[in-house]
């Protein structure tokens, strides 16, 4: 019985037509399909710009490697203008590389700028590992950082004396971002807290600083440091420009930092200020011990993006004539023999910047994800 | 919550203190500090006016700013309302905020569009879109602005003569005297055009509020486009054809050593918005981004399943949720751009920070110029941040 119904039901059902085995989901071809050729419109987007990429790699390899100039005799720079622009003159960075990482200090002595330039990377380096974040590492800082300027200064220890003028290239770049965040940072934890506080005089005049610095620009700053500062101070005492600058960067720097810091300290829960303060702790021990321990660390990753920001901000003092590694680059290339040559300054110049400040920022990508991965769980 | 009921033991004062004159009562403590950060805080101020106002004297420079109405002697390349070097300081720093705020004005348009879009592509389904503009934003955020402005004016300071001038679209040359653009030649049919078109714009403004409300009352959509159609794009048609329907372009022609005719955008403008630009797009590409990212999914498919089409879904329920997220950082990055145009000195743009620096430069008014500075910048940042705080409030989440 059941075979006949059976049957007579499988007659019943039309002969399925013949199906193509469904498209493949993993491999490479599955992939393009996915994420490149999905629909007309995205094939059409795909192959265009697959086009204009391979036809602009294949042009700046052309004007960067093959038809580049790498040397020239003795500053003849005649083959380089031949090229007329279809080829880099690298030569100009062959020719100026120690002028544009070192300036105008003393040549035999570049080893000291080169060795102060390792001793920031490493500072850096030994800083954004969190198995030294101690209080050891405050003694690190200040210990490298006096090196630094006895490396620079000289004077002592059979160093022979190079005076602060001429300093110069991408060690300058680094002594302004570095000091200005070490001594930027202090100013800024207290500023955070004075603009926190329950005290009005104390509130208002953090608030006013923050407002005001934050309002203007960095250059009305580094004006005022270098055209005005010299009216503030007492007849025949008087700072040297670089100290400045370096002032008016801290006092920037400052301000923007307290905000960061403000913003770590809002995001504390209440309950910790109520229990230190149940505790019977006083007002320095609840801040010390308590809250910027929490505080600070909340927001090292914006910490560090604003850092990012500094660097790259301080790349403005080639507007009051301070010798950092983007005015040495723009200098290099005033000699006649090597006018016309920018491209190829400001590209190299660009990639020490670029490589210091992608560091950082991979850094503070991971540094986020490691802080937060407690909160996915 | 000024609805929720409050516990009627919580009503009641603390007990008042006696004050006592201790170190240990908190107000006396408070008292003593502030006195104290107030009085270190304006002895340095005092000591460093009496310094300031000594060496004034002894290097005999009169303050005041008596010298804005002073001829000026200064060239400018170019300006929004006529200028010439015999007008006074006062009339420099005008055209030098003007400036300012032309190259901040239309900066913040192009790099608000440029970012939104390299934002959104970012997010793109197609691999090699969203590859390619997280490398731009990766690039592009981690090169110093002012390298960049250096780069783009080199590239443009290079490019040939204006009689080898490129022509990328016929009537449009890019040389090393900057961009050439062909232009109207402006009537007053084209003004009164434009403002046919603004009053089109208010009519349909009010159209639609009050076609929303009816609808509100009702339930009953109302078309919106005719009307939006007829006063914005007919309206202003028809007075323009009403008047004549001029229509001559003024094109630029090569004049033995320059051209003549059409707009120029110098080269110092366009680098400085060209660097501008890229770079603020960078950072609100990230925003819009993150903004968009911020929107739950949940809110997508919510909508979907309530039968809304794909872009009544993004205009009414993505947008109104991730603007709320994006406003408040886009405010930033606005001052930001405002604040970074200030960079135009190094590549020779006269803005007001150049004009202001050269005045000082030739009055010795070193006090008064930054002031001054300081000044516009300040009132500019604090408006845009009253003007996005507004808005910001505007579209917030009300909630009970």
């Amino acid at each position: 019985m059941s075979d006949v119904t059976l049957e007579t039901a499988a007659a019943k059902v039309p002969e399925a037509a013949p199906r193509s085995p469904p498209a493949s989901q993993i491999g490479l071809l599955a992939w393009l399909r996915t994420n490149l050729f999905s629909s007309w419109l995205n094939s059409a987007v795909t192959l265009l710009i697959a086009y204009l990429v391979v036809r602009w790699t294949i042009g700046f390899v052309e004007w960067g490697i093959v038809n580049a100039v790498w040397s020239v005799p003795d500053n003849q720079t005649q083959a380089c203008r031949d090229l007329k622009g279809i080829g880099a003159c690298w030569a100009v960075i062959t020719e100026k590389h120690r002028f544009i990482l070192f300036g105008t200090y003393p040549y035999e002595e570049h080893w000291r700028p080169a060795l102060c330039v390792l001793l920031f990377v490493g500072l850096y380096t030994v800083s954004a590992m969190r198995r030294f974040w101690r209080k050891e590492l405050a003694l690190v800082w200040v210990a490298t950082l006096t090196a630094i300027g006895v490396l620079m200064w000289g004077g002592i220890l059979g160093l022979p004396y190079v005076p602060q003028e001429r300093w110069g290239g991408l060690v300058i770049t680094l002594i302004l971002a570095t000091f200005g965040l070490a001594l930027a940072f202090p100013l800024a934890v207290l500023v955070a807290l004075g603009r926190r506080s329950r005290l009005p005089a104390i509130k208002a005049l953090c608030v006013l600083y923050v407002e005001l610095i934050r309002g203007v620009p960095l250059i009305s700053l580094l004006f005022m440091a270098s055209v005005m500062f010299p009216l503030f101070l007492p007849e025949g005492m008087n700072i040297d420009k670089l100290l400045r600058a370096q002032i008016a960067i801290i006092l920037f720097a400052g301000a923007y930092l307290a905000e960061v810091v403000r913003g770590g300290l809002q995001a504390l829960p209440k309950g910790q200020y109520e229990a230190a303060e149940a505790l019977g702790l006083s007002y320095w021990q609840k801040t010390g011990f308590i809250i910027l321990p929490q505080a600070l660390r909340l927001v090292i990753p914006p910490l560090v993006n604003t850092f990012i920001g500094f660097f790259k901000d301080t790349s403005l003092v080639l507007i009051i004539g301070i010798f950092d590694l983007l005015t040495a680059g723009k200098t290099a290339i005033i000699e006649p023999a090597w006018q016309g040559f920018g491209v190829e300054v400001y590209l190299t110049v660009g990639a020490i910047y670029f490589v210091f400040c992608f560091a950082m920022s991979k850094y503070s990508q991971s540094l986020e994800a490691e802080l937060n991965r407690h909160r996915n769980r | 919550m000024s609805q929720t009921t409050i516990d009627p033991r919580l009503m009641r004062a603390p007990p008042k203190r006696k004050l006592r004159l201790s170190w240990a009562d908190e107000r006396i403590r408070g008292v003593v500090w502030q006195v104290l950060v107030v009085g270190i805080v304006g002895t340095i101020v005092w000591w460093l006016w009496s310094n300031t106002v000594h060496n004034l004297e002894v290097r005999k420079i009169a303050t005041g700013f008596g010298f804005l109405t002073r001829e000026a002697g200064l060239p400018v390349a170019e300006s929004v309302i006529e200028y010439s070097p015999t007008d006074t300081y006062l009339r420099a720093l005008t055209v030098g905020l003007l400036n300012t705020l032309k190259v901040a004005v239309v900066g913040i348009v192009l790099s608000t569009i440029l970012g939104t879009v390299i934002g959104i592509a970012r997010l793109s389904r197609n691999w090699l879109v969203a590859k390619l503009s997280a490398i731009y934003v990766e690039v592009i955020r981690d090169l110093p602005l002012l390298l960049q402005l250096l780069f783009w004016y080199t590239i443009l300071q290079s490019l040939p003569g204006p009689r080898q001038a490129m022509q990328p679209v016929p009537g449009v040359f890019l040389s090393n005297r900057g961009l050439k653009l062909p232009w109207l030649d402006w009537q007053d049919a084209h003004s009164l055009a434009l403002l046919a078109l603004l009053l089109g714009a208010v009519v349909t403004w009010f159209y639609r509020r009050q076609a929303l409300a009816k609808r509100i009352l009702d339930g009953q959509p109302r078309r919106i486009w005719p009307v939006a159609l007829g006063a914005m794009g007919a309206l202003p048609v028809l007075v323009w054809a009403a008047l004549g329907a001029p229509w001559t372009a003024d094109w630029p022609e090569l004049r033995g050593f320059n051209f003549r005719g059409g707009v120029t955008v110098s080269p110092e403008f366009f680098a400085l918005l060209l660097g501008l630009v890229l770079y603020t797009a960078g950072f609100i590409a990230e925003i819009v981004r993150a903004g968009i990212l911020a929107v739950p999914q949940g809110q997508w498919e919510a909508a979907q399943a309530l039968g809304l089409h794909p872009g009544q879904v993004l205009r009414q329920i993505v947008l109104p949720q991730a603007l709320r997220v994006i406003i408040p950082p886009m405010t930033s990055q606005y001052l930001n751009i405002t604040k970074n145009s200030s960079l135009a000195v190094a590549i020779g743009y006269q803005d007001i920070v150049s004009i202001a620096n050269t005045t000082l430069n030739q009055t010795g008014q070193a006090i008064e110029g930054i002031a001054i500075i300081m000044l516009v910048y300040l009132t500019i940042s604090l408006s845009i941040s009253l003007f996005m705080n507004w808005y910001n409030a505007r579209i917030a989440l009300v909630e009970r």
